[in-house]
């Protein structure tokens, strides 16, 4: 059991931290996002006006 | 409009008659374990829940008779959370200057008739007091804040924040006294037992329920970066403390409990509960911090959103099995030795991808560290994240950590990130937010942050370049053999050499205290809406200097 665990982690768990790691770089990097993270960039900077109440 | 205020109240309703009903069992709980306990622990701790919740009732009926705070955002928690952050800070930074006095002179500061004033119970008050108690209130307020500007929306749940407020601070109170009179489960960082530990899982699952619900209602079609930080911390300190905390209580009535697991595992399972609370409390949670304000305060977006994206999703795949490095040399298997330590060399690359990112935020406005001190501590707090990031995994490889184990230079190391990152990210923080929650235009002072900055800078140096020679002196003292194989040096000789150093960096953590003292005269002096006489012609906060 102990064996088939450290040996399963071992290998396929390099594999799983490579895919996701791929799919982090794919989604961060794709051209088609770009827009999305510019705005979503701009968030913290377009909140002011409405601290006082008024929306 | 009118149908909008109804589904308010219905809200609030909900709300409140959960809380009522929460308290109302609490106040039975309390009762029942004050009437059968032969525990003087636990009977004190049973007052003391019994005093918070029928204070809680009042509250609550307080609450219900007053009109809810008008506008979008609830901000009253986010105002009562800086001043809870301020006082613990206060605290927390006071019984470290108290402790260090302690290793510095032990016999001045020692009281074999106060057990409560002896080292072994003032240490985990001042760790927890720092790390959970200050840490903590400035990332639930931030949070709420962070949330609420990032969603456009109200925070969820009514009354909940305010449970949420209340519930940790009632933690933390359980929690130091529980040190101070000797309750203790023994693990570092996770010492308060069972019965408290079950109250902070209720307060927790109620803070991630109003954060979650938050995001789910927001107007912005993006979740922030910051936000996901967030999320990531509040998830995964449920996770951990849920996992380490498993115990089984000898009484029901008692304040005594043993741990499920027992030897390595139970080893283990404390470290992969330490070093992550270390990543996902005290680094998560203060990236969030780092992600919001920065580019806040310098009034330009994050360098890369996309780097962001790569830091979070690698931080928190990689942090999670770094703990192992704690058991180096030990029963643990060398293979889970040999994993934690390189998971831990790879956290320098997204660590400091984040540490490019928050730095480069300032790119283009380099000019408002020259103006902005507020800036320039949160700038600052991103170089000690990154200095901290590059020492732990090189303290992580096997070979180094031979040397570095069990001596002061770990202690050097988590203050440089305490201190440091920490400290510095949240008084960034607590500047801002004092500024614009109270609605000032500006800082009392900004000569005073100026003042706050310089000593603090000063006692961090102290502090962590004493702990690193000392340390280093330590370890190479400890493997020290002469010819015939025999140790150099007996334990109470390593012990002497190092006291000009434990008195360095109690210098240096009066110094830090002395800075967190100049903040808080200086916050409490904006919040009164004052503007110091000499700085009244200078206008706002980035407003740059006068030429002269």
């Amino acid at each position: 059991m102990y064996e088939a665990l450290a040996k399963f982690a071992q290998t396929w768990g390099l594999v799983l931290f490579v895919l996701a790691f791929a799919l982090t770089l794919a989604y961060a990097l794709a051209p088609s996002n770009s827009r999305k993270f510019k705005e979503a960039s701009e968030i913290p900077l377009k909140d002011e006006g409405d601290a006082d109440g008024e929306e | 409009m009118a149908a909008s205020d109804l589904h308010h109240a219905e809200q609030r309703g909900g709300d409140v008659m959960l809380l009522a009903a929460g308290l109302f069992v609490g106040v039975l709980s309390a009762v029942f374990t004050a009437a059968r306990t032969a525990d003087p622990l636990m009977s004190a701790h049973a007052m003391m829940f019994l005093a918070a919740f029928v204070a809680g009732a009042f509250a609550l009926a307080q609450y219900v008779s007053t009109p809810r705070e008008a506008g979008p955002y609830d901000f009253g928690v986010v105002r009562a959370g800086v001043i809870a952050s301020v006082f613990w800070g206060l605290a927390g930074f006071l019984v470290g200057v108290i402790i260090a006095a302690q290793l510095a002179f032990p016999n001045l500061f020692y009281f074999p008739d106060l057990p409560w004033s002896s080292f072994g119970r003032l240490r985990p008050l001042h760790t927890s007091a720092v790390v959970f108690a200050f840490g903590g209130n400035v990332l639930i307020a931030t949070s709420f804040y962070v949330v609420q500007r990032t969603c456009r929306a109200r925070l969820f749940g009514g009354v909940a924040p305010w449970f949420v407020f209340w519930g940790y601070n009632l933690f933390i109170v359980i929690a130091a006294t529980g040190y101070l009179m000797g309750v203790t489960q023994s693990k570092e960082y996770a010492e308060p037992e069972w019965y408290a530990d079950l109250w902070l899982t209720i307060v927790w699952v109620v803070y991630l329920v109003v954060f979650l619900g938050t995001v789910l209602k927001r107007k912005e079609p993006h979740i922030y970066v910051a936000n996901w930080f967030y999320l990531a911390f509040i998830v995964t300190i449920a996770m951990l403390h849920i996992v380490n905390n498993l115990a089984i209580p000898v009484s029901i009535v008692g304040s005594k409990s043993y741990s499920l697991f027992a030897g390595v595992q139970d080893a283990l399972t404390q470290w992969w509960y330490g070093h992550n609370a270390v990543g996902f409390f005290l680094t998560a949670g203060f990236l969030a911090i780092m992600y919001y304000f920065i580019p806040k305060r310098a009034e330009r977006p994050v360098y890369s959103y996309r780097l962001s994206i790569v830091h979070f999703w690698s931080l928190i795949f990689i942090y999670i099995w770094a703990g192992p490095h704690h058991l180096h040399y030990t029963a643990l298997p060398e293979w889970a030795q040999t994993l934690g330590m390189t998971f831990s060399i790879m956290l320098w690359m997204p660590s400091w991808g984040g540490m490019i990112n928050g730095l480069m935020t300032l790119s283009g406005a380099w000019d408002k560290l020259r103006t902005d001190p507020v800036l320039r501590m949160m700038v600052v707090s991103v170089a000690f994240y990154g200095m901290s990031t590059f020492e732990g995994p090189l303290m992580s490889v096997r070979a180094v950590n031979s040397l570095s184990h069990y001596t002061d230079w770990t202690i050097g190391h988590v203050h440089s990130g305490a201190l440091g990152w920490v400290g510095y990210v949240s008084f960034g923080a607590l500047y801002c937010l004092t500024q614009w929650l109270w609605n000032r235009k500006r800082l009392y002072s900004n000569a005073l942050v100026e003042w706050h900055f310089w000593i603090s800078t000063i006692g961090i140096v102290l502090y962590i370049a004493a702990m690193w020679v000392s340390g280093v002196m330590q370890g190479l003292m400890w493997r020290a053999y002469d010819q015939f194989g025999f140790l150099e040096s007996s334990f109470v000789e390593t012990v002497a050499a190092m006291h000009p150093y434990y008195v360095i960096r109690m210098c240096g953590g009066l110094l830090f205290l002395t800075g967190a003292l100049i903040m808080t005269y200086n916050l409490w002096r904006t919040a009164r809406g004052d503007v110091r006489e000499k700085e009244r012609a200078q206008g706002g906060a980035l407003a740059p200097a006068p030429a002269e």
